[in-house]
């Protein structure tokens, strides 16, 4: 336990002494929580729009003044053809294209139906189909009044059997992405820091050769190891509170569920990340190799934690691929305890699995350290 | 009987085809100062690494200390100090934490640590540099420092490999001075060299080419005994016939 003492005296001494590394630690992960997410903002508004009307009608005229009005679209031009508007599109000026026929107006008052031509730029996939979504919906408002517009005044009591429905969001009353992707962009920083600086660590002593000096000494296996977690364990802690309070005071969003809750299950995912960040270490044999073994598990990390996306809309594989990373669990749950307020009760499994990563990766990673050659 | 510290027989290592260290025998007494001479890659680092529980032999049998090389690496290096080619002490630490950090992970304890560091860096003339990084102090003062780092806890044998290599020669001079001053002390020594005048010095020399020991015995033996004026003769004769080039 003494020599333990010493090593993690060591280790503090090298890592307060180092301060742009230190400053890295700190304020990397507060300007990045600050900044990122505002700019991942997956809401859909100003989609380009360019309008053909070829029947200049009131009606023609009413349909574009409601889609305007619907916040989410800007008019980029209005052209007399449709093969102007797509130039537009293939510019890259335009992500939708409407063409209104001529005889729009007359054909709806007449034979009570009008096509409609929607081109969209199919490039931009997330807003393509949002846009058109949208477009539709607005229509779909515009044809619900149209009935009252034509058919006038004399069949105006027999309205029409229409399913409206009305939902609300839970856990997110409006529905606002920050409340989704602040903690999401939490774990990730907290994961990206400890997973980097214990990848490097020990391969940074073999570097040096002072993990030469280390092994004819009687320190043990474990020594060695829990050495070098305890600091970036602390320092992780210190990150995972950082961005607590900034999440708090930038974005008002504070811990629905236990906060004592929420830090047990951050201690132990600190724990499986920084055993994942020292076997890393354990197999490389220098720091370039670490970093790229890192990166590209991080890269995997982040793309599939369901951090962007769904792991529930993943395919088989994909989601045995999510639930086998550490990090999908703690997003899930931080998303779980921030937002929806959950106990321990309802996190217990992916406590167990945390538990079992912990114990896996280091286990490995002092088993794959070896003194001896 | 004189009492052995190390006792080596038909130790080898063998990396894939390749033979580093070819069946090498021999014995250490206490407090020897044993020279262990060969050109570069002839096994002198790969045989140390053995004998220091850094590394498995292949085939052989070896004791240090009294405990068996395969099996006991754990006790071997409570009872050994080692010094390796590449200063590797923490550059980013001061004199003092390097002294205490390694007195602390030997199990010196913390009252010891304190009065025997103080007397080391007045020892070694340190007093303006204790504060300061060892990445700091000029490579002589860092192999003394990592020297005496390598018997704060005075170990049974402490193993020097290529302890002077880019060392002035009045530091060189000075640094052996340090090695009898611990000989004296009981300190086996075993130390791994290429420059010949530091041969005169040892108590017993092997010479090794080619991963296999040529010849072995005292400096003024192995004169005698190949007609040679120094030990550099000697080495020579030896070594002219290595197969292995330099590197």
């Amino acid at each position: 336990m003494k020599v333990l003492g010493y090593l993690l005296q060591k280790e503090f001494i090298q890592i307060f002494r180092d301060k742009s590394i230190l400053a890295m630690m700190f304020v990397m992960p507060t300007v990045q929580l600050i900044l990122i997410p505002l700019a991942m903002n997956f809401d859909v508004k100003n989609i380009d729009i360019v309008m053909v009307d070829n029947d200049h009608s009131s009606l023609s005229q009413q349909l574009i003044s409601k889609i305007g009005a619907s916040g989410y679209f800007r008019y980029v031009h209005a052209e007399p053809s449709y093969k102007k508007a797509l130039s537009h599109i293939e510019n890259g000026n335009a992500d939708l294209a409407m063409e209104i026929p001529a005889g729009f107006e007359r054909n709806l008052v007449r034979e009570g139906i009008q096509k409609l031509s929607l081109s969209v730029d199919g490039i931009n996939g997330t807003k393509a189909a949002l846009g058109a979504a949208y477009l539709n919906a607005v229509i779909a408002g515009f044809n619900k009044t149209l009935s009252l517009n034509i058919t006038g005044i004399t069949q105006q009591t027999a309205a029409q059997p229409v399913i409206d429905i009305t939902f609300s969001n839970w856990y997110n009353p409006l529905g606002e992405y920050k409340y989704y992707i602040v903690p999401g962009v939490l774990v990730l920083l907290l994961t990206l820091i400890g997973g980097f600086i214990s990848a490097l660590n020990i391969v940074k002593e073999q570097e040096l050769g002072t993990i030469e000096q280390i092994n004819v000494t009687p320190v043990k296996k474990w020594e060695f190891i829990v050495g070098k977690m305890v600091p970036f364990w602390v320092i992780g802690m210190i990150v995972f509170t950082l961005g607590l309070i900034v999440s708090w005071v930038v974005y008002g969003i504070l811990p629905g569920g236990n906060i004592e809750v929420l830090y047990s299950f951050a201690a132990i995912y600190l724990i499986a990340l920084l055993g994942f960040g020292l076997l890393i270490s354990t197999y490389s044999d220098n720091q370039l190799q670490a970093m790229f073994i890192a990166y590209f598990f991080m890269l995997i990390f982040m793309l599939m934690s369901g951090l962007f996306t769904s792991v529930e809309s993943m395919p088989a594989w994909a989601r045995m691929i999510a639930n086998l990373t550490p990090i999908t669990h703690f997003i899930k749950v931080v998303r779980m305890i921030v937002l929806k307020g959950s106990g321990f009760a309802d996190i217990r499994t992916e406590f167990i699995y945390m538990i079992l990563f912990a114990v896996v990766l280091n286990g490995w990673a002092i088993w794959n350290y070896k003194k001896t050659n | 009987m004189e009492e052995k510290v190390i006792i080596c027989n038909n130790l080898s290592k063998k990396f894939g085809d390749f033979v580093a260290v070819d069946k090498i025998s021999f014995d250490v007494k206490k407090g020897e100062i044993f020279g262990f001479l060969g050109a570069n890659g002839a096994g002198k680092t790969t045989a140390m690494r053995m004998l220091c529980g850094l590394s498995y032999p292949t085939s052989g049998e070896a004791s240090v200390a009294g405990f068996n090389v395969y099996r006991q690496q754990q006790l071997i290096k409570r009872n050994i100090g080692y010094m390796s080619q590449k200063f590797s002490l923490y550059e980013d630490l001061t004199v003092l934490e390097n002294i205490r950090f390694y007195g602390g992970v030997y199990g010196v304890p913390s009252q010891i640590i304190k009065s025997r560091s103080n007397d080391l860096v007045e020892k070694l003339g340190l007093q303006q540099e204790a504060k300061k990084k060892t990445g700091a102090l000029p490579l002589g003062w860092k192999q003394k420092l990592a020297f005496s780092v390598a018997i704060f806890h005075q170990p049974k044998i402490v193993f020097l490999d290529e302890p002077t290599g880019g060392v002035d020669p009045v530091t060189r001079r000075q640094f052996w001075e340090m090695i009898y001053e611990a000989a004296a002390s009981g300190i086996t020594i075993f130390v791994t060299t290429h420059y010949m005048d530091e041969a005169e010095y040892c108590n017993r020399i092997t010479i090794m080419v080619d991963g296999r020991i040529e010849a072995l015995d005292t400096p003024q033996q192995l004169k005698a005994q190949f007609g040679a004026n120094s030990i550099d003769d000697v080495f020579y004769q030896l070594a002219r016939g290595a197969k292995r080039s330099e590197s």
